[in-house]
């Protein structure tokens, strides 16, 4: 089980107030992604989840019982950090082996699980080495080794593959979501990299300054973002927002429009512009234009056959029945 | 890219680095090689370097003269002791500043720093007085606080920059798996602080040896270290080279011992926080 709810949750730093109270439920199973820019303080929130950080007000309850003055290790959570957090000391049978040791679990139950863990992770070829023999993401792996042996309600990922490279983590991502397929547990995973949360989640939870922006499906906040923060933030490239008269035309102060809804063509549009960067990916051209009023340079994905170079003239026409539009607060007109 | 270092200029380097070291060592190595001289040949003019008749007789009458041994031990307990009580101190200290640091921690750190910048003598007066009040002038005891106060500031900066190093994240995940803040310190902290723990220590005992000038002044029979000890053989007139040099020598040569010992760990505490 795990089960968690934040009542009223709220973190002072002296007068600072990074989170101001806060609701939220994470149910059981449920994989939940708190994504938002540096400083949102999404990794504080896990952080008072964890017990890490005292909260200044509020109620953290862990599968109905109240968990706010519980400490860390009482919680059954287990953590995965951005740094691993390894024992430098201690091989990784050693570093996994930890948390059931001072729970003092009985030694061949320990081995079982130790066996057990590093079958399903590949590390078994490396139980006798050193975190400081290992790479990236075989410290990444002994990390999450060293979480699920303690079997516990909940993971708690704190931006666990920014110190990967490309490559290795979309590998890691894949993993981290296959394992929460398999063992069927609450995962709380903090990231920065919207792609990350995406692929990941069951469940998107939007950070800015402290506050929940929106909470929803992946899919739900890419087809229906309350506010100009959520449509900026979800989906790669970014939202083009507009503003202006080409706004005004749909009874609102922003429109928005994503750069896969836009048609291109060379001859003849809604709007007319210049190309300024056109990255050619293969699959997809990604054009950077400039020159159309209220939104510069705006963003088009394309096919990747169109031929497009710095200073061709471009037209372009929304697809409207994709077109989002937000209010003067930058809220979302249904 | 690794620099392009050309093997002339390497041999260059070497040979530099070994004229230094040289240099640096020639004053021991003279006084070591002049204890072996007659009191003649130590003021021989051109001096000699290595052909004159080697002696051990310096080392028979300043053993005859002077109790070695009772210096030895003095020195001993008194730059031990000194290290084992600064070290009770620093540790607790250099812990909470590196982990539950304050606004005013860096502060304080400097203010700690900013009293080896006085110079000694400028507290010598009220210290002394000090010592004759509580009637502890010339005891051990009173040598082993002062000194460990006079190096309570480096102890704890050396040991708070190695502190620094460990990664917080690192406790904290003790911490989730389930450390008390015994095991935590127990199982995590020490063994990795063990180096740093270790070059202080190293270090500290090595300044303590050295110190001379609080030993020279507050001490003269029951306490006197080995500095004293190399002290009551200089005379003005400089007569007695060859069994000052014995004196010397026999007072240096316990902790070259134990230098040449501990080298690596000494390089890395006194390139405390320079190599990261």
């Amino acid at each position: 089980m795990g089960r968690i709810t934040l009542e009223k949750v709220q973190k002072k730093f002296g007068d600072v107030e990074v989170i101001p109270p806060l609701d939220l439920e994470i149910n059981d199973g449920e994989f939940v992604v708190f994504v938002g820019p540096s400083g949102c303080g999404k990794s504080t929130l896990l952080r008072l989840i964890a017990g890490l950080e005292d909260v200044s007000g509020g109620q953290i309850n862990i599968d109905g019982a109240d968990a706010t003055n519980v400490p860390p290790a009482k919680r059954s959570l287990a953590m995965v950090f951005q740094s691993y957090a390894l024992y430098p000391h201690m091989t990784v049978r050693k570093n996994i082996a930890f948390p059931m040791r001072m729970a003092g679990m009985e030694q061949a139950e320990q081995n079982r699980r130790i066996e057990s863990a590093a079958a399903a992770l590949n590390l078994t070829d490396y139980l006798d080495r050193r975190p400081g023999q290992l790479s990236g993401g075989q410290r990444q792996r002994v990390a999450i080794g060293r979480a699920i042996v303690r079997e516990p309600a909940a993971f708690l990922f704190d931006e666990p593959l920014s110190n990967l490279d490309a490559a290795l983590r979309v590998g890691m991502r894949m993993e981290i979501s296959e394992l929460h397929k398999k063992l069927d547990t609450t995962m709380v995973y903090v990231t920065h990299d919207q792609v990350e949360a995406m692929t990941l989640a069951d469940k998107i939870v939007v950070l800015r300054a402290g506050h929940i922006e929106q909470v929803g499906s992946p899919l739900d906040l890419y087809r229906a973002p309350r506010n100009t923060f959520v449509a900026g933030f979800i989906g790669s490239p970014k939202m083009n927002l507009i503003e202006g008269s080409a706004a005004a035309e749909h009874d609102a102060t922003t429109i928005g429009i994503r750069p896969e809804h836009l048609d291109v063509s060379k001859t003849s549009g809604k709007w007319q512009g210049t190309v300024g960067v056109a990255e050619h990916l293969g699959s997809d051209t990604f054009i950077h234009i400039h020159g159309i009023e209220g939104c510069d340079p705006m963003t088009v994905r394309a096919g990747g056959e169109v031929d497009a170079k710095h200073g061709d003239t471009i037209y372009l026409t929304p697809q409207v029945e994709h077109l989002h539009r937000f209010d003067a607060q930058g809220l979302r007109i249904a | 890219m690794a620099r392009a270092v050309t093997t002339n200029r390497k041999a260059f380097n070497t040979f530099l680095a070994w004229t230094i070291g040289f240099l640096i060592f020639f004053p021991i190595l003279w006084t070591i090689l002049t204890s072996f001289k007659t009191e003649a040949d130590a003021i021989a003019n051109p001096p000699i370097f290595l052909g004159f008749d080697w002696t051990l007789e310096n080392y028979g009458v300043v053993m005859e003269r002077s109790n070695y041994a009772r210096f030895l031990v003095n020195s001993i307990v008194i730059a031990g002791g000194s290290t084992i009580l600064g070290l009770l101190v620093a540790i607790p200290a250099a812990w909470s500043m590196a982990f539950v640091p304050s606004r005013r921690t860096k502060d304080i750190l400097l203010w700690m720093l900013s009293t080896k910048m006085l110079p000694a003598v400028g507290v010598l007066y009220p210290i002394y007085l000090l010592c004759i009040q509580l009637g502890v002038l010339d005891s051990r005891l009173a040598m082993v606080v002062i000194l460990m106060l006079i190096n309570l500031p480096i102890m704890v900066w050396m040991l708070y920059t190695y502190f620094k190093e460990i990664p917080v994240d690192i406790l904290e995940a003790a911490r989730m798996d389930g450390a008390t803040l015994r095991e935590e310190l127990l199982y995590i902290l020490t063994p990795m602080a063990i180096p740093g723990i270790a070059s202080t220590m190293l270090l500290n005992f090595i300044l303590a040896w050295n110190e001379a000038f609080w030993t020279l002044n507050l001490t003269s029979v029951d306490a006197a270290p080995l500095t004293a000890f190399i002290a009551s053989y200089s005379s003005p007139e400089g007569l007695f080279f060859a069994k000052l040099s014995a004196a010397s020598t026999m007072a240096i040569a316990p902790i070259l011992i134990l230098g040449w010992f501990s080298q690596k760990q000494l390089v890395r505490g006194l390139t405390f926080g320079a190599v990261k």
